[in-house]
């Protein structure tokens, strides 16, 4: 152990925000389990969805035929059309295979035909469709109106194409708050914002850096979730990727302000992930990431529309999905920088350091 | 005349609790001299920290003044920040950064100080700078917050309970660090419940209980209020215990008082009261199970003064 030399003074001496970004971003590099929940979460979300959601090919229709004089008939019929997986059992048998799902329909012919069925079934209901389709044309129906099919299957329609923007927009509200208010939080808890504010240190670069470092952890869950789209389900981006890019930014500005607001008073860990729940939860439900916000009632709509989530995924559809452009979206980013912007504000009046 | 480092006067703290008010410190004074190592010296809940946080500009005080190093806090923060040097009672670092990025982003926050490579150094560090936070001893964490407390090169030190909790070694090893802190001339002050680190470490000590300092003085001079240097400790095998006041008429004695695990006299020559005290037991029929001598520390000034151990629940019977 020596004495300090006397004036050692640094040449270079480093800039207090650039050392609190590189903190920053060195403590998340070296965190394995925030690199899953960030980056590796959404990417499993997204594929396990999109397959469970994705475009089956065209559905069999199971038809069961009662034993009669007649069965042989009318199993003919159907099997001429295509879709159909016809078998003919006896009554009790009939009945049975109903019951357990293994078929969808029973036909019993005779004088008339009786269809036997579950009307709350969507398939027994489309199968007795169908199948009176099929038994009334071959007896002879004519249809007065000629019809044509023309059908479309393309990209950009299907479940996974709504889905991907939808999770861009969840994983930049939740690492927005989780990024900034846990970690705010933690510090608290661990007396270091309590230690930084006994040095120096500028107040606004400590909240610059974290908000920077926000922007600067936003770009690779983005590049990541549309990357991920794009190979595995070839999710195709109709706007402008600078468009996204900026929609994406104002969303975690929007996200880092509602994350220091919740994050000013809290002191304890348990407080802060309840009240990020509490605060996470409406949108999550609410504001079209699974499914379209349109959906819910009129009367709440007010409510919906309100929501910052809401309003980054609508923006972030209409590009990715609709190929809107940048200035179209000026309504929406509107109404998530006035979240961000009172967030912020009210944050910095109420912050509390020790 | 010695310039003045800190200066308070009447200084209260007053916490709303659901009980009520309680005054954590309580019309206190203090003087600390340029250059010297302060120490606040008492029990946990006294009001050290309380004190030490209101001098830092951590807390605000119900009322009292506060000037440090001649400026005011809420006039002068940031000249005041740049050259004071802080170590939290309790800091939990970032696991996940190195020694020495830790120290350059403290270095960061200062407009003048000392090179990281430079502090790592100074506190025996230079060997860890690549290892993590997380990856260090208790010990050596504790040296790193003493560390970011000298990267702004400060003319003022606070260290608010350094050594709590670490082992002997450790305990030395940043004794040494804070005594050199005083060979390059800076001022320290430093609050401790351990009796032995404010006799080695400060030029001068302030008792306190109760939110107030009780006694003030070089520890050499607070052990001399006790009218005697030595302490002679001794406990009896018999249910009985030796009548006070004989005890009190031995010669050399200057005071008596009862531990649950014995009685201690305060003596002037140990070596014409113990053969005194021998003859008494032999005479009302005690045996003697123990026997130490040791010198006078300020943990008997604080047990005179307060009727209480420092850093236990243990009363004492006088």
């Amino acid at each position: 152990m020596c004495a300090l030399p006397e004036g050692t003074w640094m040449k270079n001496r480093p800039y207090p925000l650039k050392e609190l970004l590189l903190a920053r971003f060195r403590e998340f590099c070296r965190e394995p389990e925030v690199i899953f929940w960030v980056y590796g979460f959404p990417l499993l979300l997204a594929v396990g969805l999109g397959i469970a959601f994705r475009n089956r090919p065209m559905e069999q229709i199971y038809v069961d035929v009662e034993q009669h004089a007649s069965a042989e008939a009318v199993a003919g019929h159907l099997r001429k059309s295509p879709g159909f997986v016809v078998a003919i059992h006896s009554a009790v048998e009939c009945r049975e295979r109903l019951r357990l799902g293994k078929s969808s329909i029973i036909v019993e012919p005779g004088e008339t035909y009786t269809f036997v069925y579950d009307p709350t079934r969507p398939e027994s209901a489309l199968a007795r469709q169908r199948v009176d389709d099929v038994l009334q044309r071959s007896a002879g129906r004519r249809d007065p109106i000629n019809t044509r099919e023309n059908q479309v299957q393309e990209a950009g329609a299907r479940y996974i194409d709504f889905l991907v923007p939808g999770l861009i927009g969840m994983n930049l509200m939740g690492s927005g708050m989780w990024g900034v208010g846990f970690v705010i939080v933690d510090m608290r808890v661990r007396k270091l914002l309590k230690r930084f504010i006994a040095t120096p240190m500028k107040r606004s670069d400590f909240l610059w850096s974290m908000v920077g470092g926000r922007m600067l952890f936003m770009f690779p869950e983005l590049v990541i979730i549309l990357g991920a789209g794009a190979l595995f389900f070839g999710v195709s981006v109709r706007g402008s990727l600078f468009a996204i890019f900026m929609i994406s930014l104002i969303g975690a500005l929007c996200f880092s302000g509602l994350g220091l607001l919740v994050a000013c008073r809290a002191q304890h860990i348990e407080t802060i992930s309840g009240l990020m729940n509490l605060v996470m939860l409406p949108m999550w439900l609410f504001s079209g990431v699974f499914f379209s916000a349109d959906r819910f009632p009129a009367v709440i709509q007010p409510f919906v529309q309100a929501l910052p989530l809401t309003q980054l995924n609508n923006a972030l559809r209409a590009v990715i999905l609709e190929g809107a452009p940048l200035a179209t979206q000026a309504v929406r980013l509107s109404v998530l920088l006035l979240w961000g912007g009172v967030s912020f504000l009210i944050a910095l009046r109420w912050f509390r350091w020790n | 005349m010695q310039s003045t480092a800190i200066r308070c006067r009447n200084l209260r703290k007053q916490y709303r609790t659901r009980n009520g008010a309680v005054d954590a410190v309580n019309g206190l004074d203090l003087e600390v001299w340029q250059g010297e190592c302060f120490g606040l010296l008492g029990p946990n809940g006294a009001g050290k920290t309380t004190t030490i946080e209101i001098l830092e500009g951590l807390l605000e005080a119900t009322s009292g003044e506060v000037e440090v190093m001649g400026m005011r806090w809420g006039e002068n923060d940031d000249d005041l920040r740049q050259r004071i040097g802080i170590s939290l009672q309790e800091t939990r670092l970032p696991e996940k950064l190195s020694v020495l990025e830790i120290l350059t982003l403290f270095r960061s926050f200062y407009r003048d100080g000392n090179e990281p490579a430079a502090i790592m150094e100074a506190v025996g560090l230079t060997e860890k700078a690549r290892a993590w936070v997380g990856k260090l001893s208790g010990g050596q964490r504790q040296r790193l917050a003493v560390a970011c407390a000298l990267v702004g090169n400060p003319g003022l030190v606070f260290l608010d309970e350094p050594t709590t909790g670490l082992d002997p070694q450790s305990r030395r090893q940043l004794w040494g660090i804070i005594r050199d802190l005083g060979r390059q001339g800076r001022t320290t002050l430093l609050t401790t419940h351990y009796m032995d680190e404010a006799e080695r470490l400060c030029d001068r000590v302030a008792v306190v209980d109760h939110g107030k300092v009780i006694a003030l003085g070089t520890p050499t001079e607070l052990i001399r209020t006790l009218g005697a240097e030595h302490v002679v400790e001794f406990g009896v095998g018999d249910v009985r215990q030796p009548s006070m006041e004989r005890l009190s008429a031995l010669p050399a004695v200057r005071e008596v008082r009862g531990d649950p695990n014995g009685i201690a006299l305060t003596v002037g020559e140990p070596h014409v009261t113990i053969p005194a005290l021998l003859r008494l037991l032999g005479e009302e029929n005690l045996t003697l199970a123990r026997l130490t001598t040791r010198h006078a520390s300020l943990e008997d000034v604080f047990v005179r003064l307060t009727g209480r151990h420092l850093d236990e629940e243990q009363t004492v019977s006088a």
